[in-house]
């Protein structure tokens, strides 16, 4: 039979063919382009229609920049350098980006006295290596220390003084830890929570002012003061916007227990408390702390606009945060809450061990809107007469100067902004991918 | 014989207020109870103090007083000799306006952009994705005020509309000038009330006749042409009266008088700047909540449907959509929650709303910053609690029902 076979057919093939080359319109740039920008008469459209739409904004934008000037003193100086290279034939649109590079302090330091520069810097290089251990697992823990204790250096770096204040202050915080440990070894965990609130705030009310004395006299370190009111530009928004994320998110966690507590009154003062500062806008507290808040003080008293602000900013957004957590707390199993009953473990044991863990988690993502919405209205601060980088781009072209100027400083705070804000989003992203614990 | 002794009801120890379950926590809410007690009675008494030393009482009285300011944008019938009542009336709408304009614009924008940026064409999707980031990253104050400087500042002056100036109208009836834009208006002649009541008429009969056709598909499985009876609907009658009548509404076109125009709708580049930046940076926002959903549907519900034989419009309307809107319209609503309470950034270019009639020139002239600020307050806090009202009866209605 394989003997006829093999006279009845001509020829066979005893080796594979090498493949072929695709055809051209299949294969390299041509195949990407046809899948991906015109793959049907809609995406022909649509690539046409986006290429023109981008045609118009990088070819007003291109040349504007391309042609900008980077040294003048004035926006009239920058226009006779324009006409100088261009000619005065046709308007060429330039940059004067000389605006910047003359007034970029002010941008980003406010009226900050300019031979202390060196102190927002340095804060702000303590503030990155404090986050090192919070954000990353590959630094070391032991390094936490160095977290807990920035905050107070931060402060000390930025508005000077004495270092007795913030020592004394810090202080505080290990007097109610003491507290703590000695109260649960001698007596019990009530007596010792009890103790831990307590004897700090009793610290605070009464020592404090004399054991800041006291320790400015033995360590006589001191650094130049500079009042807030020399606060401004971008660092006066990063200070408010990192105060209040850091002073937040425990408050915001809290209320978002509260709001899932079954004790009535709890609950209730929660859900006032919540609604009240999410339904109305972040600007009318604002104008309320700056215009109302001396009512509700006792006479007499006042205190520094920027920590209202920060109080403000920091309430306004636990508001925003609890009602984030209490979506994680509500998208988490019910089985988790009965599991840790099980296991016997306190309300508080099983926050910390099982619920918490697992709710933040889910709530990443909102979180982080949150954070990143907080440091975007840091910038409504303008309205109350804080110098934010908007209200010194307000003051820099009031100047005469550099009256008319408005593009240069809008791209260049927008950028900050962007850098800061873009980041952290990138980072909430980081962290679901790391803490994802599921298989898909 | 056994007995119980019920020793934990009759030995009541005053320890067990802090270590029993059962008492511990009422003593947790009396002490905090008292404790907000405490702190309310010390603010109230402090406002009590504080308002007795400067004089003042709190009072709502001044509402109907004089107001004696203009606004220059009013819905309402308003001049310097209305009362601040009705001044903060004014703003309210100014408000209301605003973001009902900024709340239909953003929609429009985030589900293009949204849905875009799933497409698969690779230049649009990217584009998409540099508005998204671009508005989500960046302040809206400082949006609104770049809008507002490229309106005064970019624009042509209205002199430029003269013969020989470089400047045109748009299809000579939409003039976009520095000083705002100037639209066509409608004028309401007599016999416009009958047309308007038609024209509710027919939109009363398209929602009859889609009841109606539902309900017979729902009977007999057959299909009524409901598009092209509703479009017959919405414009026909309207037109056939619009012509019986003699056509009772005209057009007031803008035009030039001497520097400036007139006739027409003028829109402030106040109100321009303000809705165009809150519709810009909420579209980014309500982008990724339409991604979002239509990415959460997986594709097996769409496979299902084209299995039992639905196409793929079918598929879109009556099986993905449905559930996609569930997960878009809650964080959706809370947008249009948000962008209505970030239309009270109006005081960055000076748009006439409720946070700057009566939140600002009232409290000015009357001296009464903590009743206006309490009534603005107010205000906000009803706005936003009746629409999460409404969101969270919405939301129970939606709700999956499990087990």
């Amino acid at each position: 039979m394989s003997d006829t076979h093999a006279h009845t057919v001509a020829y066979v093939r005893d080796t594979m063919l090498p493949p072929e080359v695709p055809p051209a319109a299949e294969r390299g740039v041509i195949r990407w382009m046809r899948a991906n920008l015109f793959s049907s008469w809609f995406n022909v459209l649509l690539t046409i229609l986006g290429l023109a739409v981008l045609w118009s904004l990088l070819a007003g934008i291109l040349p504007w920049f391309w042609n900008s000037v980077w040294v003048a003193d004035s926006l009239s100086e920058c226009r006779e350098i324009r006409d100088a290279l261009h000619g005065t034939g046709e308007e060429v649109s330039s940059a004067c980006m000389a605006v910047i590079t003359e007034r970029w302090n002010q941008l980003l330091f406010g009226f900050y006295p300019q031979d202390l520069y060196w102190r927002p810097v340095a804060a702000l290089i303590v503030f990155l290596a404090a986050l090192g251990p919070v954000l990353f697992a590959s630094v070391p823990r032991r390094l936490v220390w160095f977290t807990a204790a920035a905050p107070f250096l931060m402060y000390w770096l930025l508005w000077g003084g004495s270092i007795g204040g913030p020592l004394a202050v810090a202080l505080g915080f290990a007097a109610a830890w003491g507290a703590f440990v000695l109260g649960s070894r001698f007596s019990g965990a009530l007596a010792a929570t009890i103790g831990a609130i307590v004897v700090p705030l009793l610290y605070w009310l009464l020592l404090t002012g004399p054991v800041a004395g006291l320790i400015g006299a033995v360590i006589p370190i001191e650094l130049q003061f500079v009042p807030s009111k020399d606060f401004g530009g971008f660092m006066l928004s990063f200070i408010i916007g990192v105060a209040g994320i850091i002073l937040s998110l425990p408050l915001g966690i809290l209320l978002a227990l509260g709001r899932q507590s079954n004790l009535f009154i709890i609950n209730k003062c929660s859900i006032a408390f919540i609604e009240v500062f999410r339904g109305v806008p972040l600007i009318v507290w604002l104008l309320t702390a700056s215009l109302l808040l001396n009512y509700f003080l006792p006479p007499g008293s006042n205190f520094d606009l920027m920590l209202r602000v920060i109080i403000l900013v920091t309430l306004f957004a636990a508001a925003y945060l609890a009602e984030v957590v209490r979506g994680g707390l509500a998208a988490l199993p019910r089985g988790q809450y009965e599991a840790a009953d099980a296991l016997g473990l306190d309300y508080w044991k099983a926050q910390r061990l099982i619920i918490m863990p697992q709710a933040l988690k889910i709530s990443i993502p909102g979180i982080v809107n949150t954070f990143i919405g907080l440091f975007k209205d840091t910038t409504l601060v303008v309205f109350i007469g804080l110098l934010d980088p908007i209200g010194m781009s307000n003051a820099i072209r009031a100047d005469t100067s550099w009256q008319g100027i408005n593009w240069e400083l809008f791209v260049f705070i927008g950028l900050l902004f962007f850098i800061c804000c873009f980041s952290m989003s990138r980072y909430s992203q980081h962290l679901e991918r790391r803490l994802r614990t599921d298989h898909s | 014989m056994s007995t119980v002794v019920d020793d934990g009801r009759q030995s009541f120890r005053p320890s067990m207020l802090l270590y029993d379950t059962r008492y511990r926590s009422l003593t947790i809410q009396v002490v905090a109870a008292i404790l907000i007690a405490l702190g309310m009675s010390w603010l109230l008494w402090n406002v009590v103090q504080n308002l007795a030393a400067q004089g003042k009482d709190f009072s709502f009285g001044f509402l109907g007083q004089r107001a004696g300011y203009d606004i220059n944008q009013q819905l309402i019938d308003y001049n310097s000799n209305s009362s601040h009542a009705r001044a903060a009336l004014v703003g309210i709408l100014n408000t209301l306006l605003v973001a009902f304009l900024g709340c239909v614009l953003a929609t429009i924008l985030g589900v293009i952009a949204g849905v875009l940026r799933l497409s698969n064409n690779w230049l649009v999707a990217r584009m998409m994705t540099v508005y998204v980031e671009g508005f989500r990253n960046v302040p809206l104050l400082l949006w609104i005020i770049a809008i507002f400087a490229l309106m005064a500042e970019g624009m042509p002056q209205p002199r430029d509309f003269r013969e020989g100036g470089d400047a045109s109208m748009v299809l000579d009836s939409v003039a976009i000038t520095n000083r705002g834009i100037y639209l066509p208006m409608p004028v309401w002649g007599p016999g416009s009330g009958v047309l308007l009541a038609v024209f509710a008429a027919s939109l009363a009969a398209i929602w009859a006749f889609r009841r109606y056709a539902h309900k017979r598909q729902e009977a007999t499985g057959e299909i009524l042409p409901v598009l092209g009876v509703s479009l017959a609907l919405f414009f026909l009658p309207a037109i056939v009266f619009y012509f019986i009548l003699g056509g009772p509404v005209s057009l007031s076109y803008p035009e030039l008088k001497g520097f400036n125009f007139g006739g027409g709708l003028h829109l402030r580049n106040s109100l321009i700047a303000l809705w165009l930046a809150l519709s810009l940076y909420t579209g980014a926002f309500i982008a990724e909540i339409v991604r979002g959903g239509i990415l959460a549907i997986s594709k097996g519900q769409s496979e299902a449907a084209f299995a039992l034989g639905l196409r793929p419009r079918r598929t879109m309307s009556l099986v993905v959509l449905p559930q996609a809107l569930r997960v878009i319209i809650p964080p959706l609503i809370s947008q249009y929650l948000n962008l209505t309470k970030n239309s009270s950034l109006a005081i960055a270019v000076g748009y006439m709303d409720a946070r700057a009639t009566l939140g600002g020139i009232t409290i000015n002239q009357t001296g009464r910053e903590l009743e206006g600020m309490f009534l603005l307050g107010l205000f906000y806090l009803v706005l936003s609690l009746l629409i999460s009202g409404v969101m969270n009866i919405y939301n129970a209605s939606i709700k999956l029902k499990e087990r």
